[in-house]
């Protein structure tokens, strides 16, 4: 086991090596100049502009200063924003909680809605359930994140007026951050519907990250189903005289996991993409927000390093996930 | 008092093609205590009758019956909460293909466990001491061990063993036992089948012994009933069979056993089992029956009299009124 982890541990360096080059050079590629942007609107004589530019580097070649990015990266050094000048690591983590605590009610609500539908679609296969279900999720599925979010919006904030547009809490209330995520902290607080208000926070983006991977999670699950219902084992089960719900929810589901484990697995990288419009919608001030404020900003060791952290992150999930799949197929665990 | 009864049992199962008939007015009885064997080529349809007998088809099947009971209660009125009672309790089966019979995802122990949970009153303590007793009674080495392994850990008549441990594990009365050897190899065939047999005798319950084997048949059943294309060909006490088969089916698959060969070479039923697009008219067996005449490839054959095996045949063999078939066979 503990040998598997180092093998694949060491399968990430070649992929790091890579998300190292596209961070470096995606934001290059971009037109504009960082030192201008900086500048702003009240602009910079040539004799200031040569003097930044030498100071940040970007008259070096550049394969030298990707050398210089690749040595800091690899001492655990990231850089400083152009902007604030705090170094990029301690602006990802003062962020990243938000980011996670979206995403992981995404996942939750992807997951809690996603399964139980798929398993009732497959066992009431060809049926209006069924159906409806299936075209729901395809719909769900090619819906575009901005339109679906502006929907929501017009209809839950605008029309019913249910929910708030924007941000993780009420202005009304404020304390201290101290685990980042605003429900825990909003608890801690103490502070009377400090809590509720988090929470009506985070429905609608919430809902609206969750549409791609719940959609993808409920048909995964039913074609899993269907080809699990259909193997001998099932039959065996019903021949014991077990109820309907526990060979389709035990014995049947826990072989549909193992292909559903992959796709969850996996649409956590669509996860933080999607993240990435959602945060700017309803400016919520997360990593995905952050990053694309970051680019119009031009702060290239933002979005250098940002990008960098997020590829980590996801190979650090799908790294979890094969382990999770080892756990639920006994096969695969003995090995 | 028969303990499962069935009459005018077909089923048909709706494919692609169009309907097929896979079973088709098929009668069973088994009492207490017997030990009865169904022998067939592969695709007569031994399975499906008892599959649908345990309610175990899947939905592209339709079941129709005059009668079809076991103990009284008539299976064909059940609800789904009635038959979860019988089935894996009163009467159970086990499985033509022990490796994808078993849960992969789940440990041996827990799916013995598994069953004893469903139907008797025990408590944990109880059910692993039963569990271990099982796996025991089946002959499985190491028992307490065995109850954590899962199934790829096990071999095919390991497997086997666990699945007849998991059918007898709540005392059935009715067994079925659905060509529990053919995926084994010949030496475990031989233990596998002594245990059934074996339990058989030990707990008095009714056995039914699918099997393509004749040779199995005359060691082991006292009652055989021969299917052909979905038919109940035959129906006889098993040394009556060897001595007199009625039908020219069993005749013939009885002069294909090796042990009754007279050449050097097995004589074989020449052609195959009639399938969905090639149903002949008449005689399902006329094709291929060297005793046919205009009559078989005409008209379906009647079913004979007890004392004529049931055989569905115009001319049975060994008629004591009329002797042209036997002569021919003489
Ligand atoms: N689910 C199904 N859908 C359609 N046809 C089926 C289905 N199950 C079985 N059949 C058909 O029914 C016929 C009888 O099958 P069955 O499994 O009962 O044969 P069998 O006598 O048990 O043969 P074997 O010795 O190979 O097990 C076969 O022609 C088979 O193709
Ligand atoms: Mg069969």
């Amino acid at each position: 086991m503990l040998r598997y982890i180092l093998g694949r541990l060491l399968t990430f360096i070649p992929t790091f090596i890579g998300v190292t080059i596209v961070s470096f050079g995606f934001i290059r590629v971009l037109p504009g100049d960082p030192i201008i942007v900086m500048a702003g609107e009240r602009g910079m004589d040539q004799e200031r502009y040569n003097e930044l530019m030498n100071q940040y580097g970007f008259n070096d070649p550049l394969l030298v200063q990707f050398w210089d990015y690749l040595t800091g990266v690899l001492q655990g050094d990231l850089g400083q924003s152009f902007v604030t000048k705090r170094p990029v690591w301690d602006e990802f983590f003062a962020l990243f909680p938000a980011t996670l605590e979206l995403s992981i009610c995404a996942i939750i609500l992807a997951v809690m809605l996603g399964i139980p539908a798929g398993v009732i679609a497959a066992v009431n296969r060809g049926k209006f359930f069924d159906r409806a279900l299936m075209s729901t999720a395809l719909v769900g599925y090619s819906m575009p994140i901005f339109w679906w979010a502006l929907l929501m919006i017009i209809v839950f904030s605008g029309t019913l007026g249910w929910t708030p547009v924007s941000g993780r809490i009420d202005l009304l209330y404020y304390f201290d951050n101290t685990t980042g995520f605003m429900l825990i902290d909003s608890l801690l607080s103490g502070q009377d519907g400090a809590f509720l208000s988090a929470v009506r926070h985070l429905i609608l983006p919430s809902i609206v990250l969750a549409t791609i991977p719940l959609a993808v999670i409920a048909r995964q699950t039913r074609s899993a189903m269907l080809e699990v219902l259909s193997e001998d084992y099932i039959r065996t089960a019903r021949a014991k005289g077990l109820r309907p719900i526990r060979i389709n929810g035990l014995h049947a589901l826990r072989n549909a996991m193992i292909p559903v484990i992959t796709v969850i697995g996996l649409s956590v990288g669509t996860l933080l993409a999607g993240a990435i419009l959602t945060e700017t919608i309803f400016s919520w001030p997360g990593i995905g927000k952050w990053m694309v404020d970051s680019i119009y900003r031009r702060d290239y060791p933002v979005v250098q390093g940002g990008l960098l952290l997020i590829a980590v992150m996801v190979m650090v999930v799908n790294l979890t996930v094969d382990l999770l799949y080892g756990l639920i197929n006994p096969k695969i665990r003995k090995r | 008092m028969s303990l499962l009864r069935i009459r005018n049992l077909s089923v048909d199962f709706a494919t692609a093609g169009g309907a097929f008939r896979a079973v088709d007015k098929v009668d069973v009885d088994v009492a207490e205590g017997e030990l009865m064997a169904i022998v067939g080529e592969s695709g007569s349809g031994k399975s499906v009758s008892m599959l649908a007998a345990m309610g175990l088809l899947p939905w592209t099947a339709t079941v129709t019956a005059d009668e079809m009971s076991f103990d009284g209660t008539d299976l064909r009125r059940i609800s789904g909460r009635q038959r979860r009672k019988l089935i894996g309790k009163e009467m159970s089966m086990i499985f033509q293909e022990p490796m994808s019979s078993l849960n992969p995802c789940f440990t041996v122990g827990f799916q013995i466990k598994e069953a004893l949970r469903q139907h008797l009153d025990m408590d944990r303590k109880e059910r692993h001491r039963r569990a271990v007793e099982l796996l025991e009674m089946v002959g499985l080495p190491a028992p307490e061990k065995r109850l954590a392994s899962f199934p790829h850990q096990l071999s095919g008549g390991m497997n086997q063993r666990v699945m007849i441990a998991m059918a007898i594990a709540c005392k059935p009365r009715l067994l079925i036992a659905d060509e529990p050897t053919t995926a084994l190899d010949v030496t475990i065939q031989a233990q596998i089948l002594d245990l059934l047999t074996d339990l058989q005798k030990e707990t008095g319950m009714g056995l039914i012994l699918i099997t393509h084997d004749m040779g199995v048949v005359a060691e082991t059943a006292e009652r055989v009933c021969v299917h052909y294309a979905g038919q109940k060909v035959e129906d006889q006490k098993v040394e009556d069979l060897f001595t007199t088969p009625h039908h020219p089916y069993s005749a013939a698959l009885l002069a294909a056993l090796p042990e009754r060969a007279t050449e050097r070479r097995l004589p074989t039923i020449p052609g195959v089992v009639p399938g969905q697009f090639d149903r002949p008219q008449g005689c399902l067996f006329s094709p291929r029956c060297k005793y046919a005449n205009e009559t078989c490839h005409k008209v379906e054959p009647p079913v004979q009299p007890d004392d004529l095996g049931r055989a569905r045949c115009h001319y049975p063999l060994y008629s004591p009124l009329e002797k042209p078939a036997e002569e021919a066979h003489a």
